[in-house]
């Protein structure tokens, strides 16, 4: 391969890496978020809160933010989704509230609601202000596994309906990928720990981190001392290429490194010359672009399919392509190659759709540099740590089975989040599940 | 190109925007600047006796709509704040500099003879081609007697008016006040008196806003505040009705009439002209965007005459004015129903919402496979406008007429009207 292994940290200037990883979309201020609040029609049944995994009565916010009644709009906001503030951040908004949004059909150019709900929430914040208050203590005491977006915001709805919560963590932190997952430009400035400090001002909620399901804490036992348990531990495992050269040193699970990344000063994080990124996710496009903004030269993603399949949004896709990252559609991995026990290419081959619509490699190979190779190609649930109950634990499609009330097939348990989702995991999304699973959870004690 | 030069009473000028008797016209160095611009012509800001009036700092007011400025506009200021012959002496340098372009002086002296002959005499002398009579601004001079406290007393007008035309040759206009139950009394006084036209509408006695902070009333001078006149876009409609008022009154008939009020574009000075006006006199558009805007107004109003095939200002002046008729005169069988463009309809429910929470429940909020629809009951719909008022895509609702056969009949006409005198014929 000639050259040597080239992956330095501190490729950039302290001031390029301050302004590579600070806000990719800065706040609105007051005139800017007022022009855009009144450009929002204010719809009678409103396709944009259809499209809002959390039913934010959005129209309401807005008005609420140009009649200069923030407070009123964060506190819309926060009521259908306390994680209203990192949703702002990180929704994929083109493809549920602003791609909804009609002024799309009328003019291509939605509202800009994701900014605004961020103007709104960030007020709030900011303003050290908790605009909720608990219900009488009911006595019940209830267990959340999993301090992410779907275990906040259970616990957080039963905080608030009188419960007392107990969240286990098995990170240092809660936050869950807004900490550790979600790309450094989108949640800067320790915005997640503000928000998780924010939820448990509610009261009620006790926060232990480092203990782990299945290693520190066990299913039946929380059962056992607890009224009703929610499980919301995302999905632990990384999937893996099963390709040989695998296991050379260079070769990384994407969200390992990001997780890194999220809790380091990037300027300390070493980073190749040539990385090569496997998957069509926005993992794939989060590390990719992180990559190039730590001083990468050539960054590559490699997706096995073309634009349109990819699980990274069109507008994710820009991201990655404006960052000056490569995008290689209909090209899969068949090896990685190795010297001295670290990875130096990935030998790539093209990729049709066979006749029956089945994806196949089309013999022909090329052969990419690589000092780093990121695996993106998703992750999954790992059964084992939810205590070897699997036999009760319902699992289906590799997910825990739950009903419409995010119910499991064991009784007293409801889970939400990724575990269960079968799509495509959004925080959002988690936030729902733990709202859903909260009232069920509720009308289950209080009955 | 159609021919945009006017002339009213007398007055002529190369095209019918003037400049309205306010800040843009208070000194030479305005005036030229707009003359320079293309203003056809300018009603000098109004002069007053020595020794000239003080004015407060804090002086404009205004009303801002969802992120549209200055929709509304008031102030508080007086007249002109600069000596009597400063100001002369000015008005004659740019007359004769600018002799194609139309000067009217704006006046306002107390309510004296001698005091209106002296000023006459000093005016008639820079060569301007008229005076405005300001008997319209509502605040602080109106405190001393003169202002809207002449123009809402008509006696006081016609009085006034009859000094001015014995005392000078030039043409009088009078600036009237909207500040009245009707504007009629004060435009009739006018006439009587021997005005040559009437100018209007002054501004609006008005409050723009409450500081809720300082609990004061805006604009705000050292924690209180006056009551100041209010102009701009929102005033319009009100000085439309106005002109139109006197355009169609048979007392006020024939008298020229200097529109003002909410002017901005070409348009809105050619719906004036429709209704009545010779000339269409501007303030806050020119305050808000600077002079330069009269350059679109002379060529969109010139495009659209040649559009219309209209080839001078005369052509379609008070063309609108038969038209304007009152509520007893118009059709009741005339029947219109909304029609609503799916194709355009970008689903934001406005007119479903609006008709069902506040109309008649005429358009129904319809769900297809998951996709929204709405859809006009024309057996509900009472053809009020709201819904396509409402609607923000432009031609997406429109009013139909609904083909009845029956003939116009008006309420004096209509049989369930319990009041109507029945025809000969019944």
């Amino acid at each position: 391969m000639g050259d040597a292994v080239d992956i330095r940290a501190g490729r950039l200037t302290p001031a390029e890496y301050d302004a590579n990883f600070d806000e990719l979309y800065p706040p609105l201020d007051r005139k800017r978020a007022l022009v855009e609040a009144s450009r929002c029609y204010f719809c009678h049944d409103a396709p944009c809160v259809e499209a809002c995994p959390t039913s934010i009565d959005i129209p309401r916010f807005i008005r609420g933010i140009h009649t200069d009644n923030v407070a009123g709009a964060a506190t819309t906001i926060l009521e259908a989704n306390i994680m209203g503030g990192a949703c702002a951040r990180v929704c994929p908004t083109e493809i549920l509230c602003e791609g909804a949004c009609v002024r799309t059909a009328q003019e291509n150019k939605p509202v800009k609601i994701g900014l605004l709900q961020r103007y709104a929430t960030d007020h709030l914040l900011e303003s050290g202000t908790q605009p909720f208050t608990r219900a009488a203590p009911t006595g019940q005491r209830i267990a959340v596994v999993g301090a992410g977006p779907a275990g906040l915001a259970c616990a957080h709805a039963l905080a608030r309906d009188g419960h007392d919560v107990v969240v286990f963590e098995k990170r240092p932190k809660g936050g869950g990928l807004n900490e550790y997952g979600i790309a450094a430009y989108k949640v800067p400035h320790g915005f997640a720990q503000k928000e998780v400090e924010f939820i448990l001002g509610v009261g009620g909620i006790e926060l232990r981190c480092g203990v782990a399901l299945g290693r520190d804490i066990h299913l039946r036992d929380l059962r056992r001392e607890f009224s009703a348990v929610f499980i919301g531990v995302g999905l632990g495992g990384v999937n893996v290429l099963g390709l040989p050269g695998e296991e050379l040193a260079g070769v990384h699970n994407a969200v390992d490194y990001i997780a890194r990344l999220r809790q380091a000063d990037p300027a300390s994080l070493p980073v190749g010359h040539d990385v090569v990124v496997i998957g069509g996710g926005n993992t794939a496009i989060d590390i990719a672009v992180q990559s190039r903004r730590l001083g990468a030269t050539n960054v590559t993603i490699a997706y096995r399919r073309g634009a349109s399949q990819m699980g990274a949004t069109r507008h994710e896709q820009e991201v990655a392509q404006t960052n000056g990252v490569t995008i290689r559609h209909w090209t899969r991995p068949v090896r990685l190659i190795g010297e001295d026990d670290h990875v130096r290419a990935v030998e790539l081959e093209y990729t049709q759709l066979g006749q029956t619509g089945r994806l196949m490699g089309t013999d022909d190979r090329f052969t990419l540099r690589a000092d780093m190779v990121f695996k993106a190609i998703g992750q999954h649930l790992v059964p084992s740590a939810l205590d070897g109950s699997v036999d009760l634990l319902e699992i289906e499609r590799g997910k825990i089975k739950v009903n419409e009330d995010r119910m499991s097939s064991l009784d007293r348990v409801w889970a939400g989040g990724d575990a269960i989702g079968q799509g495509q995991d959004l925080t959002v999304q988690a936030v729902e599940d733990g709202k859903i699973a909260a009232r069920a959870i509720h009308r289950y004690l209080m009955d | 190109m159609a021919d945009l030069r006017c002339e009213i009473a007398g007055v002529k000028a190369p095209n019918p925007f003037w400049l309205a008797s306010a800040p843009p016209t208070d000194k030479e160095y305005n005036v030229v600047r707009a003359f320079k611009a293309g203003w056809g012509g300018v009603v000098w800001k109004t002069l007053g006796e020595d020794p000239p009036v003080v004015n407060t700092t804090s002086r404009y007011g205004a009303l801002h709509y969802r992120g549209h400025r200055m929709m509304g506009f008031n102030n508080i200021e007086l007249i002109s704040d600069r000596p009597l012959q400063l100001n002369l002496q000015e008005i004659k340098r740019v007359k004769k500099d600018w002799p194609d372009r139309a000067i009217l002086v704006s006046l306002m002296v107390p309510c004296e003879e001698e005091s209106w002959k002296a000023i006459l005499e000093v005016v008639e002398e820079t060569g301007a081609d008229g005076v405005e009579l300001n008997f319209g601004c509502p605040h602080g001079m109106s405190e001393r007697g003169m202002g809207s406290a002449v123009g809402q007393v008509p006696d006081y007008i016609e009085m006034v008016v009859r000094w001015c035309k014995a005392h000078t040759r030039m043409p009088v206009f009078v600036k009237l006040t909207p500040n009245v139950t009707s504007i009629l009394a004060p435009a009739r006084a006018a006439r009587r008196g021997g005005a040559d036209a009437v100018s209007l509408i002054n501004t609006i006695n008005s409050i723009t806003g409450v500081d809720l902070d300082l609990m004061t009333p805006m604009p705000t001078v050292h924690g209180k505040g006056a009551h100041g006149g209010y102009c701009g876009p929102a005033v319009k409609p009100i000085a439309l009705c106005m002109v139109g008022e006197i355009a169609r009154d048979t007392e006020c008939r024939g008298l020229p009439i200097s529109a003002i009020g909410g002017i901005e574009t070409w348009r809105d000075a050619a719906e004036f002209i429709a209704m009545g006006a010779g000339s269409a006199q501007v303030c806050t558009a020119a305050m808000h965007y600077g002079f330069r805007i009269v350059e679109d107004m002379v060529t969109g109003l010139s495009n659209w005459m040649d559009q219309k095939g209209y080839r001078s200002i005369e052509d379609f002046r008070g063309a609108a004015v038969p038209n304007y008729v009152d509520w007893k005169d118009l059709d009741m069988n005339w029947d219109i129903k909304a029609r609503i463009d799916q194709d355009l309809c970008i689903k934001c429910g406005l007119c479903h919402i609006a008709c069902e929470d506040t109309a008649h429940q005429a358009i129904a909020a319809l769900r297809t496979d998951g996709a929204r629809r709405y859809e006009v009951i024309d057996a509900e719909c009472v053809g009020c406008n709201l819904c396509s008022h409402a609607c923000p895509v432009e031609g997406c609702i429109t009013m139909v007429p609904v083909e009845s056969g029956r003939p116009y009949m008006t309420w004096e006409q209509d049989p369930r009207n319990p009041r109507r005198v029945p025809q000969a014929a019944e």
